[in-house]
């Protein structure tokens, strides 16, 4: 079946005379990407994050300076048994330094006790709860990309804003989906709206018609999806076979990646509005990145999972060639949150005691058919959310690393 | 208006539809396993791969043909068949003669194999197909909004599970098939072409496979995941309906597509387990499953 894919021959780079004085323990920097090689997070991570590694590892020159780097991957298959298993073997048996990616939050929260537990690193980007910098934050966890928080914050404030005052949540029925719905919900009551109602669906169901029915009976005028992948898509196709966005009701999609609406078409997908943290088209450096991505990936271009992934790599390997030595992942984690972050995908940046990397968040809507002019145009930015407020308050997260003054 | 344990009994109408839709579903894929499990004693584990193919088959048919949904809904099923047929007469043909168990394995091999081709070639987000011009629309039926192409899809599934049933259980040809299953020899020595009703036989149930793919294509994405998502549920089907009972297994279909949608209201987080419930409890109490015959 989906065994583990170690596969070491990923980027074994140049075994060039390193320098006497660096600590590599055991010579090589060990780079694991364990992710969702096969199920419904695969496009939006998955091979594409491996992909990402691999560039960051390339574009930072790490043969050059003497780093010895090797990447590898595995198959979580979204149960966090599985996860667990494997970062546990990654760590004891195969000496990996960092773990990197891991979406799925109930996988990510397994791995982040393992990684405290071994003192070793994790770099999340694709997972989205904020408990991972929130009650369950880790010394020596960094999370990267986005979070459910700043989701909720950047979608659920424009749409109460512009009208959208009614809620019913339709939610995926696991750690993600519940952080989700729940911080959307603070953000739409703080606002004074309302929830009417909600319906947790197991994941990855194929069927939501009977879930958007009831969402369809409580009369909400947003109808907001907790859920992520080919949930989303399936919610959102649907939707429209049932007439429902024709019926008055809005949909928020709370979590949607460029895949997917790549995967509904602009047609279905026209109008929606939602957060993301990096968009391949918004300059010419990310253009450069996406053209070079999508040739090595089957032409499937770059989600901000995998920009995140190349961010966060290759703010390790900087932080590693400063401090000389990858034993101690408390210690790395130390010197990336004391180093401001710069890196072409995501510009400059800073990590905050929690965990939490901050940096500008993006409101997009999708195009409409007749506006995309090219592949993969998909997106008009809507507004841009400023990094001091992209994120939630250092202080709010009841993470227990940050001092209470 | 009184209400059911505070669901309106319009809202609750609506729900029971929707059971009926999906367990159409569930009626047309558990027919075609059942058909191969009766008549071959295979149990065909790749038949969620086959559906998969007939939605791909309908999307690749549409991007490099222009062939449409109604093209589509015969070529699929054809084409897909035909790969069925090859799969019976070099791989599963082998096998006959020993346990159930190593069809199983053969034919999961199989899904796991198409599949992954499937994933690495057009990824798992899905590809998106739209429903025909003349089906799109829905029409209000005062207690929900039936869309049309829903409607369709119940009219037909029924149209084929009971003409599949009548062929079978009341034709000279359906005759033949029983009889070459319960005595291959003797069938033969009359003259007629075991093997080859045996090959028809499969590929006949593949093709119901490929057809259902074709009917689920504008309802979910056209992705090399959806197989694998039903198939488990679809064997429950099978097992509560009896293995190899033909009507066992349309009814349990429809009854427990019925069943999940009301636990879709009534309780959703259980809704992907509810079917596994009741296989449990069936086996139990009846372990030929509802409609088979005790061995």
């Amino acid at each position: 079946m989906k065994t583990l894919r170690s596969l070491g021959l990923a980027a074994i780079l140049a075994l060039a005379a390193g320098p006497a004085h660096a600590q590599w323990s055991d010579g090589t920097i060990k780079i694991g990407v364990l992710t969702d090689m096969s199920s419904l997070y695969t496009d939006l991570s998955g091979a594409g994050s491996v992909l990402a590694a691999r560039f960051a590892v390339e574009d930072f020159g790490a043969a050059a300076k003497g780093m010895k780097v090797e990447i590898v991957n595995a198959d979580h298959q979204n149960k966090a048994d599985v996860g667990s298993t494997i970062a546990r073997q990654w760590y004891d048996v195969d000496k990996v330094d960092v773990i990197v990616d891991t979406p799925n939050s109930g996988v990510a929260l397994a791995v982040t006790e393992i990684t405290r537990e071994k003192n070793k690193v994790f770099l999340v980007s694709g997972a989205a709860s904020s408990a991972l910098t929130g009650a369950k934050c880790s010394a020596n966890t960094v999370h990267w990309t986005y979070d459910t928080w700043a989701l909720a914050n950047g979608t659920g404030r424009a749409i109460v804003r512009t009208g959208g005052d009614t809620w019913y949540f339709l939610t995926a029925d696991y750690a993600f989906g519940h952080q989700l719905e729940a911080d959307t919900e603070n953000v739409v009551k703080e606002m004074n709206g309302k929830v009417l109602g909600k319906v947790r669906h197991p994941l990855n169901s194929s069927d939501f018609s009977s879930f958007l029915l009831q969402a369809q009976a409580s009369k909400a005028k947003i109808i907001g999806l907790a859920n992520a992948g080919g949930d989303t898509v399936n919610s959102i196709k649907q939707a429209a076979e049932f007439g429902i966005v024709a019926g008055g009701q809005n949909l928020a999609g709370l979590l949607v990646f460029i895949t997917d609406v790549h995967s509904l078409g602009l047609k279905t997908a026209q109008g929606l509005i939602f957060t993301e943290a990096w968009y391949w088209d918004a300059n010419d450096t990310n253009r450069a990145f996406a053209a070079r991505f999508s040739a090595a990936n089957k032409g499937i271009h770059p989600t901000m999972i995998h920009a995140g992934v190349y961010s966060a790599v290759t703010h390790y390997l900087k932080s590693l060639e400063a401090l000389k030595n990858d034993a101690d992942g408390k210690a790395v984690v130390e010197r990336m949150k004391a180093t401001p972050t710069d890196d072409r995908l995501f510009g400059k940046g800073t990590i905050r005691a929690d965990g939490r990397k901050i940096h500008d968040m993006y409101l997009f809507e999708v195009k409409k058919p007749e506006e995309s002019k090219k592949p993969w145009d998909y997106y008009k930015l809507r507004a841009t959310i400023p990094a001091a407020e992209a994120f939630r308050p250092i202080d709010k997260g009841d993470c227990p690393l940050v001092k209470k003054g | 208006m009184f209400e059911l344990l505070g669901i309106p009994p319009q809202a609750l109408f609506g729900q029971l539809l929707i059971g009926l839709i999906n367990g159409s579903f569930y009626a047309l894929l558990s027919l075609g396993l059942t058909v191969i499990f009766g008549l071959l004693n295979i149990i065909n584990f790749c038949h969620g791969a086959l559906y998969m193919m007939g939605a791909f088959v309908a999307w690749l048919a549409l991007q490099h043909f222009g062939l449409g949904y109604w093209a589509a809904l015969f070529i699929a099923p054809v084409v897909v068949g035909a790969f069925g047929i090859v799969l019976e007469r070099t791989m599963l043909r082998r096998l006959y003669k020993l346990d159930h168990l190593y069809g199983l394995l053969l034919t999961f091999g199989i899904a796991l194999i198409v599949e992954g081709v499937f994933r690495n070639e057009f990824g798992a987000s899905g590809l998106p197909y739209v429903i025909p011009d003349s089906l799109t629309g829905a029409r209000n039926l005062g207690f929900m909004v039936l869309p049309n192409y829903r409607a369709w899809v119940i009219a037909l599934s029924l149209f084929v599970c009971l003409a599949t049933w009548y062929v079978i259980e009341r034709t000279k040809l359906g005759a033949y098939l029983r009889a070459a299953t319960e005595n291959p020899t003797l069938v033969q020595a009359f003259g007629i072409n075991v093997p080859r009703m045996i090959t028809l036989t499969y590929g006949f149930g593949v093709g119901l496979a490929a057809l259902a793919g074709v009917l689920a294509a504008p309802i979910y994405q056209v992705s090399p995941l959806m197989g694998s998502n039903l198939i488990i549920v679809v064997f429950a089907v099978v097992v509560i309906g009896g293995m190899g009972s033909i009507m066992g297994s349309i009814v349990t279909g429809f009854l427990l597509g019925l069943i999940e949608g009301l636990t879709k209201v009534f309780y959703p987080e259980a809704s992907a387990t509810v079917i596994f419930v009741i296989l449990a409890l069936v086996l139990l109490w009846r372990p030929q499953g509802l409609f088979g015959r005790r061995s």
